[in-house]
Order: C-alpha cells, then structure tokens, then sequence
C-alpha cells in the first residue's frame, strides 16, 4: 500500500513529471542565486548589521566601564577631599592652639609690662613725692628763717620787755613747732 | 512522530483518492510541483517563455526559480533596510528589533555554541541559508504561491553547498591531508579501518543527503497533507466533511508555520554543527 502510494504521489502527475525529478535548469538557478544572495546580502546587510550590533555592545559596555570608572573616581575624589578636610580641621586645630598659647604669652607679656611700667611709675611718683617734700621743706626753712626774721624784727619793735620778749619767742616757737 | 502521522493521514487520504476517483491524484502534484507556468486560477495563467539552452542546459526559469527570485528580492530589500536603520540610530525599532533577534539568534544560539571557535567566517553564509530557507518556506504557505524548498533539486543544491562548506571549513583549518586523515577517528585498531574508511566517506555524503531529503520531504508532506484534507470534500462529494477538511487544514497550516521555522533552524544547526565537526576534529 505504501509503495502503491509512494509510486502514485511521486510518479503521477500531469506531464509525467515526478516528484523526484530534478530540473537542471533549476540548480543551475539555484546556485547562481544562492551564491548571488551570500554575496549581496554579506555586503549590503550582514558585514552594516553585524558591525552596528557588535560596536553597539561594546559601546555599552564601553560606557558601564566607563560608569564604574567614574564611580572609582568619583570615590577617590571623595577620599581625599575627607582627608583635606580633616587635615584642613587639624591644621587649623593647631593655628587656634598656636594663637591660643601665643595670646597667653602675650597676655602675659603685657601684664607684665603694665606692672612693671605701674611700678616704675609709683617709683616715679615716690621719687617725685621725695624731691616736693625736699622742696616744701627746704621752703619751709627759708619762711621760717623769714619768720624768725620778722619775727625778730617784732621783737625788736616790741622790745619792751625782757620777759614779754621771751614770752614771744616762745610764743612763736610754739606756734612754729605746732606747724 | 507528527511526520509518521502525516504519512499515515496520506496514505488514507491517498487511498480515497484513488478508491473514489479512480487514479486522480494529479491536481495536488500540479500545485506541488514545479511547472513553467505561474498559475493564477481561476483569473489567468502566465505561461513562461522558452529560454535558450545554455551549453546544452535548459535555463528556463521555472515557477519555483521565480518564487527564489522573489524570496531573494525580499531578503535583499528587508535587510537592507534594517542595515541602513542601523545607521540612523543603534538603538532597534519596529521591523528591524524583529530582524535583530533573528539574526542574533542565529548568530549567538545557532552557530555560536555549534561551530565553535573561528565561526565568524561562516555567519554570513549560514545567515543568508535561515533566512533564504525561512522565508521560501513562509512564502510558500501564501495562496498562489509556490514553496521552491520543497523541490529536491532546489534542496539538493543547497546541501551540496553545505557539503562545500563542511569540507572547506574543514581543509582550512587543518591543511588537506591531516583533514582527510582526521575523518577516521583516532585510536581504533588497524582491521577496524577496513570497515571505517568507506563508513566515513559515506557518511560525508549521507550528511548532505539527509538535509536535502529532510527538508524537501517536510516542506512537501505539509502541503500534501493540506491538499488531500480539502481535496476529501471533493472526492467525498459532500459538504458535511467540510468544516472538519477546513479546520484540519488549518490546523495543518498553522502547524506548517512552526515546520517552516523548525526546518530552516534544522537546516542551519545541523549544517553548522557539520562544519564545526569538521574544523575541530579533535572532539
């Protein structure tokens, strides 16, 4: 039955043609098409397209490459500006310490100065106080010459008496003495 | 195995052929086979003229031969405008995303893993034979078409390319006669080579052989086995069969669709699983 068919489906036909004949003309076309189609097609659509795809995966991956590099930079970059930052915070940690101890010396310094000046100036003023006194004193002596003079001078105008004479010297070196 | 069952609905769908009409199985030959006319019943008939012999060779382009033409005009516009997408933009849109997955796939998934290291040389051809198969088999599933892949000697020619290909992936890689050489496999005994040698030989001929056979026959069965579902209505000679003749030849067809793609991926798996066992014969 299935030789029956076979012989009947392949070897029918009108024109007496079979399934299994084979055209020469026909692989003659095929070939020249097939080898026309590789070429054509290898040159105006495989060779553009293939290209396109593979720069286009590595464009890709170019740019994540390009992406994690840019992390790392950007991580370094963040890095060192931490460490900047806190080298910039001691530093200037180290200048207020500086200027601290530098602010004590000088407070120091000046009071220092300011006593000593504050000395010199009462040693001063004493020194000042001395020669006045001196002054005032050696003034004193000459008004109490003065005095002794005029004093002596009343005597003699009042001469009178000795007693009352000796009652007014007295009188008046009391009164002097008081002074 | 769906190709047995296809057989067995021929053979019964044959038998009532010839039980209810006689010997008349010749109208499903006419729409199978080859012809010089390009048929458009029932509006007209292109006759096509006689062209001259070429060394003795008659050239005259056939049904099949414009249905290649055709398939190949289509290829050659489809993916030229995909390749000139590509230079407006990487990134795919519409027809071109679809025929980048094709090609990827047969790139990456077809001949990638099955030819190994040095594939790049084959792409194009191996693309050029999906894409020529796929589409001649898609063409032909449209009415008034005509489906050249299930001509032998269109086959034939196309694993004749194949058994090219196989032997001269496999002569570059390793130099004529360590190739011819590494055809029998190292290590077996020295009587063994008596059997060996021609089981060799034969079996770079029976490669080709069998894609040819295996692609002419799928791309054939299909369409009878379509022919005879709506051709029972007729023979029957009632309209009760109908809508089963209808829907089995649907379902068929629609099943002729997968074959299509399924046939051209064998085609081009296979023939670059050959071409990779030829140039890494060490495996």
């Amino acid at each position: 039955m299935l030789t029956n068919l076979i012989i009947g489906v392949l070897a029918s036909g009108d024109g007496g043609g079979t399934l299994l004949d084979v055209n020469p003309g026909l692989i003659f076309w095929t070939a020249i098409t097939f080898i026309i189609l590789v070429l054509v097609l290898k040159r105006v659509a495989w060779k553009p397209i293939l290209t396109a795809l593979d720069n286009r995966a590595k464009g890709i991956e170019d740019s994540l490459n390009r992406a994690e590099q840019a992390k790392e930079e950007a991580q370094k970059i963040l890095e060192e500006n931490q460490a900047t930052l806190s080298k910039a915070e001691e530093e200037s940690k180290k200048i207020i310490d500086q200027s601290r101890i530098y602010a004590d010396n000088l407070k120091e310094q000046m009071l220092k100065e300011s006593k000593d000046q504050q000395q010199k100036i009462i040693e001063d003023a004493s020194a000042e106080i001395e020669r006045k006194k001196n002054a005032a004193f050696e003034e004193l002596k000459n008004q109490i010459a003065d005095i002794s003079i005029i004093a002596a001078e009343k005597i003699m105008k009042e001469n009178i008496d000795a007693d009352k004479n000796k009652k007014i010297v007295e009188k008046y070196l009391t009164e002097i003495s008081k002074n | 195995m769906p190709v047995s069952n296809m057989v067995d609905s021929l053979i019964t769908a044959a038998d009532s052929v010839q039980t209810t009409s006689g010997n008349d199985s010749g109208w499903i030959l006419h729409h199978i086979m080859d012809s010089r006319e390009l048929d458009f019943e029932p509006f007209f008939t292109i006759h096509i003229p006689q062209f001259p012999t070429l060394f003795g060779l008659d050239i005259t382009p056939t049904k099949h031969v414009f249905f290649m033409w055709l398939t190949a005009l289509l290829l050659v516009i489809l993916f030229y405008i995909v390749a000139r997408s590509y230079k407006k933009s990487l990134v795919p849109k519409g027809i071109t995303n679809v025929c980048e997955v094709m090609i990827l796939f047969v790139r990456d998934e077809i001949v990638k893993p099955t030819l190994g290291e040095g594939y790049e040389k084959f792409v194009p051809y191996l693309l050029t034979l999906f894409f020529f198969i796929l589409f001649g088999n898609l063409l032909g599933l449209i009415p008034y078409s005509s489906t050249f892949t299930s001509n032998i000697a269109v086959t034939a020619t196309l694993a004749i390319f194949s058994f090219f290909a196989i032997q001269i992936g496999g002569i570059r890689q390793n130099g004529f006669f360590s190739y011819v050489k590494g055809l029998v496999p190292k290590g077996i005994p020295s009587w063994m080579l008596i059997i060996m040698i021609p089981v060799e030989i034969l079996s770079l001929f029976t490669k080709p052989f069998a894609l040819a056979i295996r692609l002419f026959a799928n791309m054939i069965a299909g369409h009878i086995v379509i022919l005879s579902m709506l051709g029972l209505i007729f023979f029957i000679g009632t309209y009760f069969v109908a809508p089963a003749s209808v829907l089995f030849a649907i379902f068929i067809y629609l099943l002729e669709i997968l074959v299509a793609l399924i046939q051209a991926y064998i085609f081009t798996i296979l023939t670059s699983l050959f071409i990779g066992m030829a140039v890494h014969q060490e495996h």
